[in-house]
């Protein structure tokens, strides 16, 4: 194939991976767009076989053959439950594949430039390197996390800013020798101490953020990701992989940004890790919280016209989800309206709410955002909150000392009557109360959300 | 420990203040109960009853009264007819007494009982708090009230209340106005409701409207605008302006004319009950109409009570009886006697009993202790830890003021950013070649591009958009690709042959779990 049909059908599949997250806009379009995405990577893997400088196929067919059926069986195993999981560890494939490339790219022999070419290609292929090392140990790290292989709690060394600014340095002060290396031999041992070096940023950022962050973490791996495999575009001059990081990197960081405002904290100090920067003593939460029963539960529920379930991370956790599935339909055939309303950071994930509640079968448009949902609290007879805390947590608004002062919640509790399902009383993952528990309109129902959204079902089926 | 339980002496009384079921609770808290002998006859709990339930029958009641550590009751300590003794007077020294006692009107109990060092909690002062919903006896003897009101008036009322269609002819269901949507008036239009009379309800607190409304009664409005709440403290009714009540007098005397029974149930606490039905309005009624007067024993609503009788004034029977609660002896005992086991165990039950003075519940019921007398209570401390009441004013303004403030910054950060990278793109210009420039383009429109596509992504499909992105994000795939020609054995084959094998499980691992998730999206 010549170069320049290879250039045509690389346009062609940037075109189709735009086309692709515009796609996404909504859930109808959504499915059209996988197959845009689809058939993009296919044009652009079949134009680089196809390319006249292409001749490996014997290897291309060894790598690709088990990695499509590994690739598949993920896919069909995973639980929604772990989706976070699989994108942390996709993301770390992203890292390691530049970094791969990186190296590949600095040994092959073919690459004979001079001047300030080789050096703006030295420094392609370093910064390729590092951003690809720093996106695979942070989303192994991640990954861990998540898989609950490692504490969700932030690691907080002393002096872990100036530690970060030290490795900063000393990977800026390398990647300038490295572009002046006068023999390949050094220029590859100062390559491998970069990739180190950025490795343990990687895992030092991501074990300083907590639980209740990686949302935001695992966003921002996405972004580094994508911005990984624009460097290995730049150090390939090959535009597909530039377009393709730029938009994946860029969808990364709105996804992060979006998380960011979710929590009302600014990106940097969410990324510098700890959490209650906040100055000054929140207010200790006073009084005593009212439990009731399940029985008690679902005599509430059936007199309610208007209901809003408010699902958090705790009911993933459960696995709760597909009784409540249930409930919720039971509820809406006996005539009630039934919304979910979902915080932007509410699981591990951007979007994890959503894609539990469909995978149970709740239809889409019950499924509402926190902007929608906020006004009409109010109006509600009913708010069932299953495993969340800090989303909704009064203390956000009205207390500035809060390390979530000023973080948009949902309101729930203007409604008539709150019902929150919880293990106990402890603190949600900001290690903060919550005075939601103990205002008069709210009443607790403790013990396991699934144990007791099955005991709500069972009492609707007798 | 052990608690007392006699029989009451009260004339015409007929709940106790144990029954067997909250004797078995009190015995399985470790208590010994004492019950005397036959003082559940009247409530229907037989003596064996008792003793099934782990509780003694004794029949020695100056023993009862001087043995028991905690004595329970419904009616405030009295002399006792048939001894001739007062019943404070056979109580140990330094004991506990659980009822109701009405302090404001039994001054001289209150005397008796701090010389005894009693320590007395009075299940009618029980401060209206969230917390204290579990020993709020007036409430439960309320809600039994208002439901017997109702029953009394469809016993005295000669006709039907609920409307029928008949062979015979058809017959137009009764209308029954409910004075005060308290917990006895919502109890009271429940149950007319049942019976499948017109009820209308009226109540000088706007909020009540709603709870009116929710049980399918018609809410009466003044249709004067006055800016008048009706709240007043503890969520109980207050005195009312004069030009309200005049208002409201009208409103009534319509009523009369067009309704066939009248419960009324306003109270106002520590005062005399209003006069809201006069004898004109009486008259005014259809003949054989029916108003029962909750407030009877406070003075009345009607000016032509008597209390705890009924008697007919011109065709209208105006039912009196302040034992409403009693003639449901059964459950009213059984509803009590829970609220006194709530309020014996918020006591600490028999492990640690203690009249505990930091207690808002117990301190504001709680009448004599140590021989002092103890009421009225001191007023609660302002709102402390009551969170859930006090408006949101200032602290929001600070944090909205605040967050505008960041708003501020970050438009001056975003802004020094753009400069410094039009400055970096302009040093990177001056030096690059060509090609690289030309992939700089490229790059920062794809980055506009992005930024613009994945704004309008739904917030639902956070979790597609990344997977799809690790998806497309494994066209690394290309750069590794292009590693694979040289010889197998080579290095740059091998590493290639690598990237190339994990960014195609990120290839069809993440086109492929999109697939299924969006497959999950329904309407």
């Amino acid at each position: 194939m010549a170069d320049n049909i290879v250039t045509v059908a690389y346009i062609c599949s940037a075109i189709l991976f735009i086309l692709s997250l515009a796609g996404l806009s909504t859930p109808e379009t959504a499915r059209r767009g996988i197959i845009f995405g689809v058939i993009g990577m296919a044009i652009a893997l079949l134009a680089t076989a196809g390319s006249h400088e292409f001749s490996g196929y014997g290897m291309l067919a060894l790598a690709i053959v088990p990695a499509v059926a590994i690739g598949a069986f993920l896919a069909a195993r995973v639980k929604m439950t772990e989706m976070p999981e699989l994108v942390a560890i996709l993301h770390s494939f992203v890292g390691a594949a530049a970094v791969l490339v990186g190296f590949a790219t600095y040994f092959n022999p073919e690459n004979q430039l001079a001047g300030i070419e080789r050096i703006i290609h030295d420094v392609e292929v370093y910064i390729g390197v590092c951003i690809g090392s720093i996106t695979f140990t942070g989303s192994v790290i991640a990954f861990a996390k998540l898989r609950g292989i490692m504490s969700g709690s932030p690691l907080t060394l002393p002096g872990r800013h100036l530690l970060n600014l030290a490795m900063l340095l000393g990977t800026i002060v390398l990647g300038i020798a490295f572009a002046r290396a006068e023999t390949t031999s050094s220029a590859i041992i100062m390559l491998l101490i970069a990739t180190v070096i950025t490795g343990v940023v990687g895992v030092h950022m991501v074990m300083a953020i907590g639980g209740a962050d990686m949302p935001v973490v695992v966003s921002m791996l996405n972004s580094y990701s994508g911005w990984a495999a624009a460097a290995a575009g730049f150090m390939l001059s090959n535009d597909l992989l530039i377009i393709t990081g730029a938009l994946v990197g860029s969808s990364g960081a709105i996804l992060s940004i979006i998380m960011c405002r979710g929590m009302n904290r600014s990106f940097i100090s969410v990324i510098l890790g700890g959490f209650g920067t906040a100055s000054g003593k929140a207010a200790v939460v006073e009084g005593e919280a009212i439990p009731i029963e399940v029985d008690e539960t679902v005599e509430l529920l059936k007199q309610a016209k208007k209901i809003v379930i408010i699902p958090g991370y705790g009911m993933a956790v459960a696995q709760a989800q597909h009784a409540l599935a249930h409930v919720t339909e039971i509820l809406r055939d006996k005539g009630a309206d039934v919304k979910f309303a979902i915080h932007p950071v509410a699981g591990r994930l951007p979007g994890h709410m959503n894609v539990l509640l469909a995978e149970a079968r709740v239809p889409y448009d019950i499924v509402h955002e926190m902007e929608d949902v906020n006004a009409d609290f109010d109006q509600t007879d009913v708010v069932l909150v299953i495993g969340a805390n800090d989303i909704v947590n009064p203390s956000a608004l009205d207390d500035p000392n809060s390390p979530i002062a000023g973080m948009p919640v949902l309101e729930c509790w203007h409604a008539k009557t709150v019902i929150v399902m919880k293990r106990s009383m402890a603190s949600g993952y900001a290690g903060i109360g919550n005075p939601l528990f103990v205002r008069s309109n709210t009443r607790m129902l403790f013990g396991d959300a699934k144990k007791n959204v099955d005991a709500i079902l069972a009492a609707y089926r007798d | 420990m052990r608690v007392g339980i006699p029989k009451e002496v009260e004339s015409g009384e007929r709940r106790v203040a144990g029954t067997p079921r909250t004797v078995e609770r009190l015995v399985n808290d470790g208590f010994e109960v004492w019950i005397q002998q036959g003082a559940g006859i009247s409530a229907e709990h037989t003596d064996a009853a008792y003793t099934q339930a782990g509780g003694t029958i004794v029949d020695d009641i100056q023993k009862l009264w001087a043995e028991s550590d905690i004595v329970l009751k419904v009616h405030p300590p009295m002399a006792h007819p048939d001894l001739g003794k007062h019943e404070v007077d056979m109580l140990g020294e330094g004991k506990c007494i659980i009822g109701f006692i009405w302090p404001a009107q039994n001054k001289l109990l209150l005397e008796k009982l701090a010389q005894k060092k009693t320590s007395v909690i009075a299940m009618d002062c029980v401060p209206r708090i969230t917390r204290a919903q579990k020993v709020d006896a007036l409430s439960a003897m309320a809600n039994a009230a208002g439901y017997r009101a109702v029953i009394e008036a469809a016993n005295a009322y000669p006709r039907f209340l609920a409307g029928q269609s008949t062979a015979a002819g058809a017959i137009a269901p009764a209308k029954v106005l409910i004075i005060g949507g308290g917990v006895a008036g919502l109890a009271a239009i429940g149950a007319a409701r049942g019976l499948g009379a017109i009820v209308r309800a009226f109540d000088t607190r706007p909020e009540v409207g709603e709870q009116v409304r929710s049980l399918g009664a018609e809410f009466l409005d003044l249709q004067v605008k006055l800016d008048e709440d009706g709240a007043g403290e503890g969520g109980y009714a207050k005195v009312m302006s004069p030009e309200y009540i005049e208002a409201e007098m009208k409103l009534f005397a319509k009523q009369a004319m067009e309704v066939n029974v009248i419960i009324s149930t306003a109270l106002i606490p520590g005062k005399k009950a209003p006069t809201l039905i006069t004898a004109g309005m009486v008259e005014s009624m259809r003949e054989g109409s029916v108003i029962v007067d909750l407030a009877a024993q406070q003075g009345g609503n009607c000016s032509l009570t008597q209390p705890g009788k009924m008697i007919q004034h011109k065709g209208v029977r105006i039912i009196g009886y302040t034992d409403l609660p009693s003639r449901m002896a059964i459950q009213s005992s059984w509803l009590y006697s829970s609220t006194l086991v709530n309020m014996i165990e918020e006591m600490g039950s028999s492990e640690n009993f203690k009249v505990d003075l930091e207690n808002e519940i117990i301190r504001g019921s709680l009448v004599t202790h140590d021989g002092e007398i103890t009421w009225p209570p001191p007023k609660p401390k302002p709102a402390h830890g009551k969170i859930a009441d006090q408006p949101w004013t200032e602290n929001t303004a600070v944090i909205e003021q605040a967050t505008k403030e960041g708003a501020k910054k970050s438009v001056d950060t975003g802004f020094v950013g753009l400069l410094v990278a039009l400055l970096s793109i302009l040093g990177v210009g001056a030096v690059a070649p060509e090609s690289l420039l030309s992939h700089l383009t490229v790059f920062i429109l794809a980055c506009f591009v992005g930024w613009q596509v994945v704004w309008n992504v739904a917030p639902a499909l956070h979790t597609p958009l990344m997977s799809v992105t690790n998806a497309i994000s494994g066209i690394i795939i290309v750069g590794g690709m292009l590693q694979l020609s040289g010889s197998p054995s080579s290095i740059v084959t091998i590493l290639g042959a690598v990237a190339v094998f994990i960014a195609t499980i990120n290839i069809s691992g993440g086109f492929l779990v999109t697939k299924r998730m969006l497959a999950m999206f329904r309407k």
